[in-house]
């Protein structure tokens, strides 16, 4: 054991500087709690190990959400957009889900800057290879050096890093993402805690080369003509500055990798850790799905100053000249250059049962969980969770109210709940039908779902939360015109509708049943609508959702009544479940582990079956 | 948190080869123990699970109220899950009686109605619906009730709501993976396909909605008045069709003044039966009440058998009645067809006729089928799903009520996420009858199904 030295103390230490970590650190600090973060390499604190690109569908959900509360995500991929798309207009304002394409560097230098910048918070390159709770009440963090900082609060952000090991064919070693030293001694004394650690694994495909690439074989994918930031603060629109291709797989691929399956790590037994089910690696797709004659491949530049070109859809953990032999059947990579090649990597996490909805480990108060570490995969889902791991950890050493949201308030409440709650057997991803209640949970109103709450933490400035007020009463007065206004039948009008599919007017009709038809919108009605303000883009999205949507909104917000009745039903905290007479055993046990809040909660608890819950309900009504 | 011992009679009250009483609790032996002495002379107590003792029942004066048989049954394994003794004495409300006072002196106390089967629903011995099922077998009140109650007791009405449930879930999937994957070259959803699935469930939803009013009245009865004008034969036929002297009968037009009721199964319909008064125009004030009631139940009767006297000409209080039972569900009864016909059938508009003769009791099978055919439960097959309860009924409705509003919302051209909050809504409905979540298991088909990755 090396010699070690008194370092400096702190209210909260967060271990790892990725997404989760940036938004745990800089949380912490901006309520005025004593911050430092530890991360293996200075040089790529908030690094893209995998795809170039931030948000798509659920994902954009939760970085808008995060921006309203106040975190950085959508502030950074704002500055470094290079290309922003609204992916599923037309289908509707429930899905639609901002993406865009990242410069990779920029995002890492903007991010290192603003921990750096942030006040309250230090930055410090270190390996933390032990951590204990001591007789004084604090965590304390070792570093490899020997520094030993005492901290109130520990949060791990620990992402791929943790027990981090590359499989790329039959060959495997301890390794971080993108050639960075793995944590490897960090495990041991979480073990010595009894934190339930279990092995995931994720993979990432090749970055090539991008003038070894035939473009003119790959099919064009453009950014939007109107983009939209992510960020509520962002004023100006991203400007898209390069395009991505697509190209597909043919039955050659498919051939040179099923000859070379049982290279495959995966396939030969070398991995333990379980894989995501919606990432699967290009071979995995292959199998399992079998029929089908082609596979879809992305081709995504990684910034404006590098030729690295990211091949979304192809990770891999086949043997690097496989690689390199299947990547070039397809059309458009016949002489694809391979800059580094794709990878497995499997690493330690826990079993998020084990944390609270807090993110606080149920058995040892003080310590958190944030990201990749919580089972979960995605740098919006880390980044979401760091942010709520950070509020909660400053919170209790301000001896604050903890931060839990709701299912029904957000895909934020959504993720930390299905975490805690169900658990998850592969890396969990956010997707939009995880949410019961998506029309209510739209990207065009997390700022009216959440800026309240982020300038009540403080984290959402007076001007910001001024500029949201504005929009919300711009938008309540609109509604309330466009109820009250009538448009008679006119020759114009009627022209419109009749060229738009839908029925002429025969008597005056009031505007908001106009916006209801599916044929026409908010917009096209303009000309006719005299007596319009002229109100800002997102103000005139969100009046037009809320009246061409109001009885389907409606429909769910008596869901979300429903489920209420039952979260308000609280179960008692350190009960022993198996004292209910009538639990069956395997449901006791459960809650147990779980410790559900309410009953809504226990009701969602693998395990516990409706008539677990009917005991429940029984035992409280006593 | 000890739970009191119950007791209470299981078997129906009445004539019988034997009587059980069942005792259920922690103390069931000990409280048996106590009453209950073995000729073996050994306790009770120290006998296994799943084995009888023969004995007495003693009362507090240790007098033989009867010789039993008691069976000791060990928590768990038990109906109840709990430790069950149950004594089998002579048949006979009396013996039961004193036996069942002699165990509560024990003891236990009283269970209430279907307290047993909600211990065993607490003890995780049935589900839900399995639980809502026992419930039905034991109050079934013909063949076929115990028969739907038995089945779904087996988990036919799973069986059959999860069909619908797996169209849904696959509609469900196809717009999650749709919406979840814009990139991913997932084939588009075919608007047709997607209005044929809504629409095909949309049928299935109405026909186990159908089958609850069957169920209903098989378990619960029909509600069925004889109306008639005074001395057609109406309590005639009440007695013919319950096979006693139930409604006094004399050949005294207006013997029955107020309203006679009864229950009477045929075949697979269960009868609340109610004989009215004759109807007809009258200045006597106790009949006049009684023709008052007698219309009352014509308009509160599910079912009406309306009877003429084939042997006399219609007069204008058949002509009358007609028309107040033209807009119900009614079978027209000929009676006194042993003597001459008076009028021929076309008189009587468009209702089922059946002839019988109530004195002579011929045409007894052709009304039973009539009934049960107009009921319709003759169109009810062995292994038809049936709704047993308003829980049930409720749960289907309400995923019917999504199913048409989707259907509305695709065939107005909304987009595809509020057609999907609809589906969900089905999906959560149908979810609720079975006892299963919504979420994981849209996301698993969606990976089961669909190849994605971005």
């Amino acid at each position: 054991m090396i010699k070690q030295y008194t370092a400096e103390e702190y209210d909260v230490a967060v271990i790892g500087g990725g997404h989760a970590g940036i938004e745990a650190a800089l949380a912490p600090a901006r309520l005025g709690c004593k911050t430092v973060m530890f991360t293996i390499n200075l040089d790529w604190v908030g690094n893209m190990p995998c795809n170039p690109s931030i948000g798509g569908t659920a994902k954009g959900h939760l970085v808008r959400e995060l921006d309203a509360l106040g975190g950085e995500m959508g502030k950074a991929a704002d500055a470094t957009t290079l290309q922003s798309r609204m992916l599923n207009r037309g289908k509707g304002p429930a899905v639609y889900s901002l993406r865009a394409q990242i410069d990779r560097r920029e995002y890492c230098t903007y991010m290192k800057h603003a921990v750096e910048l942030q006040e309250n918070l230090d930055v410090k390159q270190a390996e933390i290879v032990h951590i204990e709770k001591r007789d004084d009440g604090l965590w304390h963090c070792i570093t490899r050096l020997g520094a030993d900082f005492a901290c109130k609060c520990v949060i791990l952000a620990t992402g791929t890093f943790l027990g981090g090991r590359i499989y790329i064919g039959e060959v495997n070693y301890e390794s971080g993402p993108d050639g960075n030293f793995p944590a490897t001694e960090l495990s041991k004394s979480l073990k010595q805690l009894n934190i339930p650690l279990r092995r995931f694994k994720t993979g990432t495909p090749a970055r090539v080369d991008r003038a070894s690439i035939d473009f003119s074989k790959l099919e064009i994918q453009d950014g939007d003509d109107e983009t939209v930031p992510f960020s509520f603060s962002s004023l100006e629109k991203p400007q898209n500055k390069v395009v991505c291709h697509i190209g597909y797989t043919n039955d050659e691929t498919k051939k040179v990798i099923l000859e070379n399956l049982h290279r495959s790590p995966l396939y030969a037994g070398d991995i333990e850790g379980v894989g995501p089910r919606y990432c699967p690696s290009i071979e995995d797709k292959i199998v399992r799905f079998a029929d089908k004659q082609r596979h879809q491949m992305f081709v995504e530049p990684c910034g404006e100053n590098t030729e690295e070109m990211y091949l979304q859809g192809m990770s891999s953990s086949l043997p690097e000249e496989v690689q390199l032999k299947f990547y070039r059947t397809i059309k458009g990579l016949e002489n694809v250059k391979v800059m580094r090649a794709a990878y497995a990597i499997e690493y330690d996490c826990i079993d998020p049962l084990a944390l609270y909805a807090t993110l606080e480990i149920k058995e040892q108060p003080g310590l958190y969980g944030a990201g990749q570490f919580n089972g979960s995969s995605g740098y919006e889902e880390a980044a979401a969770q760091g942010f709520v791991a950070g509020v909660n950890a400053a919170h209790k050493v301000l001896g604050l109210e903890p931060l839990v949201l709701s299912r029904s308030s957000s895909y934020i409440g959504t993720l930390i709940d299905d975490l805690v709650t169900k658990g998850c057997s592969d890396p969990y991803r956010m997707m939009t039908s995880r949410s019961e209640y998506r029309l209510l949970l739209r990207q065009d109103n997390a700022d009216e779902r959440l800026m309240p709450i982020g300038h009540k933490l403080g984290l959402i400035n007076d001007t910001e939360y001024e500029r949201f007020l504005e929009r919300c009463r711009l938008k309540t007065a609109e509604i309330e015109r466009i109820n009250s206004t009538f448009f008679a039948p006119k020759p114009e009008l009627n022209e419109l509708l009749e060229s738009r599919g839908t029925a002429p007017l025969t008597t005056g009709t009031r505007l908001a049943d106009l916006i209801k038809r599916p044929q026409l919108d908010y917009k096209c009605l303009a000309p006719f609508d005299k007596e319009r303000p002229h109100l800002p883009d997102d103000v005139c999205e969100k009046v037009e959702v809320e009246i061409k949507y109001e009885g389907y909104i409606s429909r769910q917000q008596a869901q979300v009544d429903e489920m209420l009745r039952l979260e308000n039903k609280a179960l008692p905290e350190d009960f022993d479940y198996t004292t209910i007479k009538g639990l069956r055993l395997e449901a006791a046990e459960k809650l147990n582990r779980v410790k559900p809040k309410n009953i809504g909660q226990a009701s969602r608890i693998s395990g516990v079956s409706p008539a677990d819950v009917s005991v429940l309900l029984i035992y409280l009504s006593k | 948190m000890s739970e009191r011992t119950i007791a209470a009679i299981a078997t129906p009250l009445g004539e019988g080869g034997i009587s059980v009483i069942r005792i259920s609790g922690e103390d069931a032996i000990k409280v048996s123990d106590k009453c209950f002495f073995a000729f073996s002379c050994k306790p009770l107590a120290d006998l296994d699970g799943y084995s009888a003792a023969y004995g007495k029942v003693v009362d507090g004066e240790n007098h033989a109220i009867d010789d039993a048989v008691a069976l000791v049954f060990k928590a768990p394994k038990s109906y109840t899950g709990e430790n069950v003794v149950e004594i089998s004495v002579h048949g006979g409300t009396v013996v039961a009686r004193q036996v069942l006072r002699r165990v509560l002196e024990c003891g236990a106390t009283l269970a209430t109605g279907g307290e047993f089967t909600k211990r065993a629903f607490l003890n995780g011995k049935l589900d839900l619906t399995k639980a809502e099922s026992v419930m039905g077998l034991i109050s079934a009140r013909n063949d076929a009730a115990a028969k739907i109650s038995r089945g779904a007791r087996e988990g036919r009405i799973s069986r059959d709501t999860d069909d619908i449930l797996n169209k849904l879930l696959e509609t469900a999937a196809s717009l999650a993976a749709f919406a979840d994957y814009p990139d991913e070259d997932i084939p588009n959803l075919n608007e047709e396909n997607f209005a044929a699935l809504l629409d095909e469930c949309y049928a299935k939803c109405q026909k186990l909605i159908s089958t609850y009013d069957m169920g209903r009245i098989i378990r619960e009865g029909i509600n069925c008045a004889i109306v008639g004008k005074p001395n057609v034969g109406k309590s005639t036929l009440m007695n013919m069709l319950c096979g006693s002297d139930r409604s006094i009968v004399t050949d005294i037009a207006g013997t029955t003044r107020d309203v006679v009721e009864t229950t009477v199964s045929l075949g697979d319909v269960t009868l609340n039966l109610a004989d009215t008064a004759g109807i007809h125009e009258t200045d006597d004030t106790v009949e006049k009440f009684g023709v008052d009631k007698a219309m009352q139940k014509i308009e509160n009767a599910e079912l009406l058998l309306a009877v003429f006297d084939s042997s006399t000409a219609l007069d204008s209080d058949d002509k009358q009645l007609l028309e107040n039972i033209a807009d119900k569900k009614c079978i027209i009864i000929l009676n006194k067809t042993d003597l001459p016909a008076a009028f021929s059938k076309s008189e009587l508009g468009d209702f089922e006729v059946v002839e019988i003769s109530a004195k002579s009791g011929s045409g007894y099978e052709t009304l039973t089928n009539a009934i049960n055919h107009v009921c319709k439960t003759d169109m009810l097959s062995p292994d038809d799903t049936v709704l047993i309860n308003e829980r049930q009924r409720d749960c289907v409705n309400r995923a019917l009520s999504a199913v048409i509003a989707a259907r509305d919302a695709l065939q107005m051209g909304m987009t595809l996420d509020a057609i999907g909050v609809c589906v969900d809504d089905a999906i959560a409905a149908l979810l609720e009858l079975t006892g299963k979540r919504v979420t994981n298991e849209v996301c698993d088909e969606i990976f089961k199904r669909f190849c994605v990755g971005k």
